[in-house]
């Protein structure tokens, strides 16, 4: 089957400096993807880059296709066609995501208008529909109410239901529960699998945070300094990382339950894009760097069942984490 | 087992608060008789969502703010009346961190004389000891005197936050209150900070006050786990016991609410309704319009924190059963 | 929202008696106006007859009150120099002071508001760095350099128009020119930085990411934010239409409001130059008033806090 989405080498440099290093991903149709990586990795930029929705003086390069169709450097109309109405995004920060001075009618009758052949009655008959499926009581009257009168869940269901405006085939959901608490990250987390689940949308997860990731996702990607260093289906991935980044981070959460551990951190931090070591970026922290890693940057390689992984040691790495486990 | 060093009794904190600028003013309860004891040398974790109350209890405990009724003893004696001599001396042997370092550092000094700074105010040691104890300090947070020479803004967000734990280390305090010292750092640099947390506590014999949302974190560095919610501790218990089986039904909820990998998100408990307002406090038992489990009691009776075993406090009328005595706490 | 105004009217009436209060200390603590007016070598018992009728020899406290009590009754004095009530001599010099400030005021906005929201839209082009420096040398030049280097380029040198007075149309061109120049310098620098603030912020990017053509996303989303701090500085410059050409009126012989103060502060004429600033005070109170029911038209979030009372 071909993919919904298809990125290739996408290399995004803002004002000389280089912050996405020839990314390769794809999302099939209905599939849910989830992006992994600590603040600076790319993993929303990679996004809003394919979606064309970076500031002016970004530089671009690479290949987004939808459908086959290439989409990187598309005409403006054809992008607005793309964004909202095939490909949603939802942001992060439930306070600033919607426009303070207009009321969630015509935030969200924009985006019919925009995508669906409505107008007059039925499109606001639609619009509170689209409240009502996300779980906002009292749809009719909440329309003509603005952002700041709703808390921060609230204001994220409506992105939701904006988002789903357009009968999106792709939801993007970039840090979607971030700024929530725990008990309304769940609520919004179960929201979006359901509407996932009836609408057949393909979903890319954009998160920090490795446990949401896991749960919700079918496939995960691992995001490092501008680069994927691998890539499988999430329970792989969370069993059994190879990449010594992905082991790293997984290892640096604390557990929930069972014995307690001194938690394994990854020692220094993360580069300056502007200091980027040569070769693999995450060299100069891993513990099993060889001279090779200082030298070129590893590309990503299939190994074993629908994974691939950045890195020549990989299978040290992996020996490495089993002879542990074993212990 | 050690005494009892930081003793908070029956505190509360009721706030007016305008709705909107020139609205009716309204009481907001923003803690409710909370009491906790920390024990010489343990960490107690406080958790609870966003208007919970836990960073109003680390403001009072640190004295940054009074209760209005209740009181917090420190070392067995009351704390003295801010601006005092006694406050002075007690409250040199308590030192706070907070989420945000660089909100914390002044962004015009070297790093090193910000750590120097509390030794120069309590006039501790010569001119070259203080040199010596700055250096000491950040080798104890694993820093180098390089780093001292650096401006905040030329340091990560890891490494800001263990300059600030270095100068509140300076006075060799007793206590330290840390309120959601690493939710800002990712998750690589939040485990570096939580070792080191651990290690100096352990260390130093650090006796602790561990605030945040983050289960995993409190779970890591804390001894005792208490669970807020809407300005009511509504669960105590040992760390790796509350998370494990935890009895109240938010508790539940949250534990349950932390994601985890490996594990796919079938038979979550979800919470419906809104976030608690504090504005807005239910009658009864707070928790019971969004409790799964609530019975018609819950909407009217106070559920009192009583104990279910040796060492776990549980406020639900579902758990303590019908033993637990309703109490009215105001 | 009753109560919202209330306060707010509270405040501007305080605003006007400190001001008051403030021209009349001055005005009477700086020198004698009985000298002034009659000159020096006026002898004595005319002197004392000048203090008499004007009210100069009583207490300075009880001069006060009877000035307070003068303008709850509307009597805001006569002028100490030809004796017509104070107010008709300003009043009549309004029209020629709108006659600059008002085409000057449609000048700065016409001008100044487009080249801040064209500038801001092409950030770090060339226009922008053209409309940036503009602005900068409008903003920093005073008003009196820039209305003597037009009368030095369009009267002196080429002769085009007229350098002082108010017999034509043609006279009014270089004192609104000098006016509107200044202030849309002031007025595009603030709307660009208002518009990179509102451009930046995370709804733009949720509109252009719901399908939002750019242009709209300018005219629906952006502009309506950005109109919140630019009211601002919009009543300020309502708020100085009466006075705010106190140098450009003096420097081109325009016989408006600015210039009866500038005459009036020169003379000691007291009650003349406590009427103008009462006028003052009055527009910039009410402009101010305006802008904060402004806000609460455009900002659905103190229309909200409003509504609460």
């Amino acid at each position: 089957m071909s993919p919904l989405v298809s990125i290739e080498a996408l290399s995004v440099v803002f004002n000389g400096v280089p912050v996405l290093h020839g990314v390769d991903l794809s999302v099939r149709k209905g599939e849910a993807v989830g992006l992994v990586g600590e603040s600076g990795s790319g993993k929303s930029v990679t996004w809003l880059a394919a979606l064309g929705l970076l500031p002016r003086h970004a530089r671009v390069s690479g290949s987004v296709r939808l459908d086959g169709r290439e989409i990187l450097g598309a005409p403006a109309a054809t992008l607005d066609q793309v964004r909202g109405g095939r490909v949603a995004m939802i942001f992060q920060d439930p306070a600033s995501a919607l426009n303070p001075v207009l009321t969630i009618r015509r935030q969200l009758c924009e985006a019919l208008a925009l995508h669906r052949d409505l107008s007059g009655d039925a499109l606001k008959a639609e619009a509170r529909r689209l409240l009502d499926l996300v779980g906002i009581p009292d749809a009719a009257r909440r329309l003509s109410a603005y952002p700041h009168e709703f808390s921060g869940g609230q204001v994220q269901r409506i992105m939701i239901a904006m988002a789903l405006a357009g009968n999106p085939d792709l939801l993007i959901a970039d840090e979607p529960t971030t700024a929530l608490d725990a008990t309304i990250q769940a609520q919004i987390l179960e929201l979006l699998s359901s509407v996932r689940r009836e609408l057949g949308m393909a979903m890319v997860l954009i998160s920090h945070d490795l446990g949401v990731v896991a749960e919700n996702c079918d496939r995960v990607a691992v995001m490092y300094a501008g680069r994927i260093v691998e890539q499988a289906p999430a329970v792989a991935l969370f069993d059994d990382p190879w990449h010594p980044y992905a082991q790293g981070l997984i290892g640096a959460l604390p557990p929930l339950d069972g014995p307690r551990r001194r938690l394994a951190a990854i020692p220094g931090t993360v580069p300056d894009p502007s200091k980027m070591p040569a070769g693999c970026g995450f060299a100069p922290r891993c513990a099993l760097a060889v001279e090779q890693c200082g030298i070129s940057a590893p590309s990503l390689a299939p190994l074993g069942d629908a994974r691939t992984v950045a890195c020549v040691r990989a299978e040290a790495s992996r020996r490495a984490l089993l002879g542990i486990a074993a212990e | 087992m050690s005494a009892p060093l930081v003793e908070v009794a029956a505190i509360s904190r009721t706030y007016t608060m305008r709705s909107g600028m020139f609205g009716r003013s309204s009481a907001v309860h923003a803690l409710d008789g909370v009491s906790l004891s920390i024990r010489k040398g343990e960490t107690l974790g406080l958790v609870g969502e966003s208007g919970s109350g836990k960073s109003t209890t680390g403001r009072i405990v640190l004295g940054l703010e009074p209760p209005d009724a209740g009181e917090v003893r420190f070392g067995g004696k009351s704390m003295a009346a801010p601006g005092t001599p006694e406050w002075r001396v007690q409250r040199a042997r308590m030192q706070m961190i907070f989420q945000d370092p660089l909100g914390a550092l002044d962004r015009r000094l070297p790093v090193a004389d910000q750590i120097r700074e509390p030794l120069d105010v309590h006039g501790l040691g010569t001119g070259a000891e203080r040199e010596a104890r700055v250096q000491e300090l950040l080798r104890s947070v694993e820093l180098n005197p390089q780093h001292g020479r650096r401006y905040p803004g030329a340091l990560s967000g890891g490494q800001r936050q263990r300059i600030v734990l270095a100068r509140a280390l300076a006075t060799k305090p007793d206590f330290l209150v840390c309120d959601e010292p690493v939710s800002a750092l990712d998750v690589s640099i939040q485990a570096q900070v939580v070792n080191l947390l651990a290690d100096l506590q352990a260390e130093l014999a650090l006796t602790m006050l561990f605030i945040s949302h983050d289960l995993r974190v409190v779970r890591q560095i804390s001894n005792v786990v208490a669970v807020m919610y809407l300005g009511r501790i509504v669960e105590t218990g040992c760390a790796d016991d509350l998370f494990a089986r935890p009895e109240h039904p938010y508790t539940q909820a949250l534990v349950s609410a932390s994601p985890a990998p490996g594990r796919r998100s079938a038979g979550r408990i979800v919470l419906s309704g809104d976030p608690p307002n504090p504005a807005a406090r239910p009658s009864g038992c707070a928790f019971h319009p969004r409790c799964p489990r609530a019975i018609s009691r819950c909407a009217t009776e106070l559920p009192a924190l009583s104990s279910i075993a040796s060492d776990r406090q549980v406020a639900c009328h579902l758990v303590s059963g019908s033993q637990a005595q309703s109490q009215d706490a105001a | 929202m009753g109560r919202y105004f209330a306060i707010r009217i509270g405040r501007a009436l305080l605003t006007i008696i400190l001001v008051v209060t403030f021209a009349f200390v001055v005005l009477r603590l700086s020198g004698d106006p009985s000298l002034m007016i009659l000159g020096p070598e006026a002898p004595p018992e005319v002197l004392a007859a000048f203090r008499k009728a004007w009210g100069l020899d009583d207490p300075i406290w009880i001069q006060y009150v009877d000035y307070f009590g003068a303008i709850a009754k509307g009597e805001l004095g006569r002028s100490m120099r030809d004796g017509r009530p104070a107010i008709q001599l300003v009043l009549e010099r309004i029209p020629a002071t709108l006659a600059l400030t008002l085409p000057a005021f449609a000048f700065k906005v016409a001008l100044g508001i487009p080249a801040g929201i064209y500038a801001a839209l092409n950030r770090g082009s060339a226009i922008d760095r053209a409309v940036m420096i503009t602005a900068v040398a409008g903003f920093t030049v005073p008003s009196f350099v820039l209305a003597l280097l037009l009368v030095l380029v369009f009267a002196v040198q080429l002769g085009w128009l007229p350098s002082g007075g108010q017999d034509s149309w043609r006279h009014a061109i270089l004192p609104i020119a000098t006016l509107g120049l200044g202030g849309a310098a002031v007025l595009a620098r603030f709307t660009r930085s208002a518009m990179l603030e509102v451009l930046g912020q995370p709804y733009i990017r949720t509109a252009s990411a719901k399908g939002v053509p750019w242009r709209k996303v300018v005219t629906a989303h952006a502009l309506p934010n950005a109109a919140i701090p630019t009211v601002t500085i919009l009543g300020f410059m309502v708020g100085t239409l009466i006075a705010g050409a106190v140098v450009v009126e003096s420097v081109f012989a325009w016989p408006g409001v600015g210039r009866l103060l500038v005459v009036a502060v020169a003379n000691r004429d007291l009650s003349v130059v406590q009427c103008i600033l009462l006028l003052v005070a009055m527009t910039m109170v009410t402009s101010n008033l305006i802008v904060d029911f402004l806000y609460g038209f455009l900002d659905p979030r103190l229309r909200a806090k409003g509504a609460h009372a």
